[in-house]
């Protein structure tokens, strides 16, 4: 476990940052953040944030733009550098992040891309299996440029998992791409996450793609976590199932979203 | 039109209508706003049609030989300094003083590049004074640099170098400070120690930088050549030159700007391929 602290200097505590808490967190958790604060005042972004995820868990993090999501996620991440804030992170040591944009160095190749920073002896191989994972066997050679979006955010993925992450951090990985490519990520990541167990923190503004994923929906507000929700696991994987209909209403109302006008 | 009928035949009966030797290919043409495909020997068109202007006005008296020689008393006068050894002693020992000055300038303007693009204090120390050398003619240096080191060959290649390093170091450095920040984030998320980052990110982010800053020096160093050896020298193309001004003899002097000429197209043509080769990865209008 490494923990960074985003500068413990003024002020005051949040509730939820007692010690006791503190200690007991790591031993079950992957992630576990308390009393997060970023950027002070009215224009804070993040305004006392608490949030656990248990190791192999998977959070989507829904909410409107501007609430704070990509915010706690960069914290997590540790790229916030030059924010000002308070409160305390922890993450494990292996965190992997995969950002909207595929993100791929276009002076290296597609294998260089995913090897980059792999310190093994044996990087190669291990990309070459992550690739064949994605379904991008025999791609190693190509430049990024030659892929299309959704091939590039395989690369990404990739690039990711080769890590073998405790936790993976993904900021709407699939926002840009076209609806079918879309659902085609939605199943590749199950697959992948299933697959290697990761703890993942999905940021999304997409309630159906937070309900087909997740494990647990963090919908957060005004940089404060505003709901809870748990999926059940029938309700990830079928559309028609009982209480997805509910459960999505739910969610929509908790984004602001009158339900009534936007049903169909 | 047809090309509708002949769409919809073949598909309702393939077997009978196998496909013509050249298959049909009408299509919608849009209007193509990039220069289109590259053609190869093209950058000889310009050169040439340079070259023919010259003929034709010599053959036909438009130009006086005394303001300039004709082509062919140029490629004669090529020939007698051939047989005579002159012509390629001079070049040798040109191209020796170009080459030298270019590496000492690439070495000297990549490295202070670097210093200065990756640390603030580098920035601080580094860019300052680059700024007032650019700002300096390379011949306002040369007398200094004569008491200095006198007029033998380091004198020269200092001069050259001096030349060199500004346009390396200028564009790889503006190269490197434009390193889209996105990929200082992603070197960070997947743990590059510090050298692994300047070597997969920073070194070829910079290089198409570097290799537009190579373009300018290697055609500088010819520049540089130029002056120091008129000023002050005994051998190389441009005492040749400076010689046959001596001797008022004009067609030396065009054939040694001629080989001026030709040694920078040559050299610029040599960065410009490796340049090619190196930077593959780019999707440009250059193609």
């Amino acid at each position: 476990m490494a923990a960074h602290f985003g500068g413990l200097t003024a002020v005051g505590s949040s509730p939820g940052t007692t010690p006791r808490t503190l200690r007991e967190a790591p031993t079950v958790s992957a992630v576990s953040v308390r009393g997060l604060i970023r950027g002070f005042g009215p224009k804070g972004v993040l305004n006392g944030v608490d949030l656990d995820i248990a190791p192999g868990e998977f959070v989507a993090l829904l909410g409107p733009s501007g609430c704070g999501k990509s915010t706690l996620l960069r914290a997590l991440a540790g790229l916030d550098h030059d924010v000002k804030g308070s409160g305390v992170i922890s993450v494990p040591d292996r965190v992997s992040v995969v950002f909207q944009d595929s993100r791929l160095l276009p002076w290296d190749s597609v294998l260089g891309n995913v090897t980059l920073g792999l310190r093994d002896h044996d990087a190669d191989a291990k990309a070459r299996k992550a690739l064949a994972e994605v379904g991008l066997a025999g791609r190693e050679k190509a430049w990024p440029h030659e892929l299309s979006g959704g091939e590039q955010q395989r690369v990404a993925l990739a690039r990711s998992l080769v890590r073998e992450p405790q936790l993976l951090l993904a900021d709407e990985p699939f926002g840009a791409l076209d609806a079918l490519t879309r659902i085609k990520m939605h199943g590749l990541l199950r697959d992948l996450v299933a697959a290697h167990r990761p703890a993942v923190l999905l940021v999304t503004h997409d309630v159906d793609e937070a309900i087909a994923l997740a494990d647990r929906i963090v919908v957060l507000d005004s940089g404060r976590v505003a709901t809870v929700r748990k999926v059940a696991p029938e309700i990830g994987t079928a559309v028609d199932a009982a209480g997805h209909e509910a459960l999505r209403r739910n969610l929509l109302t908790a984004l602001g979203v009158d339900v009534a006008a936007s049903s169909h | 039109m047809s090309a509708a009928t002949a769409v919809r035949r073949t598909a309702v009966a393939p077997h009978q209508d196998p496909a013509p030797a050249h298959p049909k290919d009408v299509r919608p043409t849009g209007r193509r706003l990039g220069p289109g495909r590259r053609r190869r020997l093209a950058w000889l068109l310009g050169p040439s049609a340079l070259l023919l202007l010259w003929t034709v006005a010599s053959a036909t008296g438009l130009l006086d030989p005394r303001i300039l020689s004709e082509p062919w008393t140029v490629v004669a006068t090529a020939g007698e300094l051939i047989a005579d050894g002159r012509l390629q002693e001079n070049l040798a020992i040109s191209a020796q003083r170009a080459g030298l000055g270019l590496f000492f300038g690439i070495v000297v303007g990549a490295v202070l590049a670097l210093l200065s693009g990756l640390s603030r204090a580098g920035e601080a120390l580094i860019d300052g004074p680059v700024q007032i050398k650019r700002a300096i003619p390379g011949l306002a240096l040369i007398p200094l640099l004569i008491l200095w080191f006198g007029i033998d060959e380091t004198m020269k290649v200092l001069t050259i170098t001096l030349g060199v390093f500004v346009p390396i170091y200028l564009q790889t450095h503006a190269a490197l400070r434009g390193i889209d920040l996105r990929y200082v984030e992603l070197a960070q998320t997947v743990g590059l120690s510090r050298a692994g980052f300047i070597r997969r990110v920073v070194l070829p982010g910079a290089l198409p930088g570097f290799f537009l800053g190579l373009r300018f020096a290697v055609t500088g160093a010819w520049v540089s050549l130029v002056v120091v050896e008129q000023i002050n020298s005994t051998s190389g193309i441009g005492y040749m030159m400076e010689l046959a001004r001596t001797y008022g003899q004009t067609n030396i002097i065009v054939l040694g700007l001629a080989v001026y000429g030709i040694l920078g197209l040559l050299s610029d043509g040599i960065v410009r391929f490796i340049e090619r080769k190196a930077l593959s990865w780019q999707r440009t209008l250059a193609g």
